[in-house]
């Protein structure tokens, strides 16, 4: 009887109330430093809300799974540089007439040395081949096998600002798009020339295009362009997919 | 055990319809939990199927795509069967190698909004979802004593199966999870075939809201809706 008449140390709702409170605790904690904006959009407010809790919960840069030779499947080609709608691509003709000895990519903003790397600038750096899952918005995959140089490899021969947040790229195909710095130094983010055991074909995004396994497909630029890192989120403009009405974080 | 049960869920349909008594009583974090969920489930429905219409061919395994056979098309969309894809070129010089091919048909896709929207009410069935379970169970409210064996059965297998499976295949098809829970792409062996029990189960939820709602509406929808929403 006695024992019933004292007053209970941890409450049902005590408890409750702790989780909630730890949860939302390690939430702000590890939150990113900077969140993309909502523009007062209801669909945006959902992305950024899965954005953060993406960065606050799940552990900083785990691998994706990697497959073997024999998991190599067929590959659609979506998202082409023929694709209607886009303006025609005469200068990006011109590079792959010349055999995209004449293409370049440049890496600037807030780094210390910006630079442009031609293609055997980029095949110097060190390498790395990956098999993995291309995942697309529409629902369907693709096993793949990418050779490239890690983006990090490239942003350290620039020398990124500690004040760097995000990493701009636009390709010859009219986009523009970005991810975070914890992404782009994702040891599986590379710069991509070769797909299975040769050079990257014209409809996967010739001569270099961006891996990033941690998202869904259309991350994944094709015909880069032009790196940019910053301080602050950018969301494309007219060539980024905010404004084309889609996601800008997609791991889920 | 389904089937020991049936004479008794008719037996309490039965005698729920023609009970014209007090409203049931639920609690209210029953009945708050009751409409977020429904409000989520009803919004995830719609996007799913939009997503759906996107890529109406479900695999089993990792992969799947256009190039690849099916294991099941579902006609929703004008993109079922489309064939809008140019001449395959083989990645490689062996027979039966894997082929890539450029798409020339201009798609159904609404996914810009459908996956984000999906996204959104996915976290209003998560959390509230999560929230509902360890309160029901830290209050022995999954006894539900007042419900037949079948109803019960019923209920449970929602709770406890259908409901947590969905959210587990659907955390499988986010790229970032499963670089952090890899075990989820071992558990429903692999990608695809995450999707297609995400969608199997997706039916059989469906099966049971409409079980549901009838029930409901024998045993007399006003009463019911009192209880669920005034709580008596």
């Amino acid at each position: 009887m006695a024992a019933e008449n004292r007053p209970k140390l941890i409450t049902r709702r005590r408890a409750i109330v702790a989780g909630l409170a730890s949860v939302g605790g390690v939430f702000l904690a590890r939150r990113p430093a900077e969140l993309p904006p909502t523009y007062g959009n209801l669909l945006r407010m959902g992305d950024t809300f899965t954005y953060a809790a993406h960065r606050a919960l799940l552990p900083g840069q785990s691998l994706v799974k990697e497959y073997t030779l024999a998991d190599l499947s067929s590959f659609p080609a979506t998202g082409t540089i023929d694709d209607k709608g886009k303006p025609p691509a005469a200068a990006y003709r011109k590079l792959q007439a010349d055999g995209f000895t004449g293409w370049t990519l440049t890496v600037e903003g807030r780094v210390r040395t910006p630079r442009a790397f031609a293609l055997r600038d980029i095949k110097q750096l060190p390498s790395r081949t990956q098999i993995t899952r291309h995942t697309c918005e529409e629902g369907w995959t693709a096993i793949g096998q990418w050779t490239g140089t890690p983006l990090s490899a490239v942003l350290d021969l620039v020398g990124v600002l500690p004040s760097a947040r995000f990493v701009i790229f636009e390709s010859h195909d009219e986009w523009v798009d970005g991810i975070d710095m914890l992404d782009a130094l994702h040891p599986q983010t590379i710069l991509a020339y070769g797909m299975n055991g040769r050079e990257l074909p014209v409809q996967h995004g010739a001569p270099v295009r961006l891996r990033v396994e941690t998202q869904i497909g259309y991350k994944s630029m094709k015909y880069l362009k032009r790196i940019v890192v910053k301080d602050e989120f950018d969301d494309g403009g007219e060539k980024g997919n905010i404004r084309n009405g889609w996601a800008w974080y997609n791991g889920i | 055990m389904i089937l020991n049960g049936l004479p008794r869920l008719g037996y309490t349909a039965l005698r729920l319809t023609t009970e014209t008594g007090a409203p049931p009583h639920h609690e209210s974090w029953v009945r708050i939990s009751h409409w977020i969920l429904a409000a989520a489930l009803l919004v995830l429905v719609f996007t799913g199927v939009a997503i759906l219409m996107v890529h109406p061919r479900l695999y089993w395994g990792e992969t799947g795509n256009d190039l690849t056979p099916a294991l099941l098309e579902l006609k929703i969309s004008r993109n079922y069967r489309h064939g809008g894809w140019t001449a395959q070129t083989p990645f490689f010089q062996a027979p039966g190698s894997a082929i890539s091919a450029v798409r020339t048909y201009d798609i159904f896709n609404q996914n810009g909004w459908a996956r984000s929207l999906h996204f959104l009410s996915a976290w209003w069935l998560a959390i509230p979802g999560v929230l509902y379970l360890v309160n029901g169970l830290a209050r022995g409210h999954f006894r539900w004593p007042q419900y037949g064996r079948a109803q019960r059965l019923a209920y449970r297998f929602i709770v406890f199966v259908a409901a947590p499976l969905m959210v587990l295949t659907g955390m499988t098809m986010a790229p970032a999870v499963t670089a952090a829970m890899p075990f989820l792409l071992r558990v429903f062996g692999g990608y695809q075939s995450a999707r297609t029990i995400h969608f199997f189960t997706f039916v059989v939820l469906l099966v049971f809201t409409a079980g549901h709602v009838v029930m409901v509406i024998r045993s007399g929808f006003r009463r019911q809706m009192r209880g669920m929403t005034l709580g008596s």
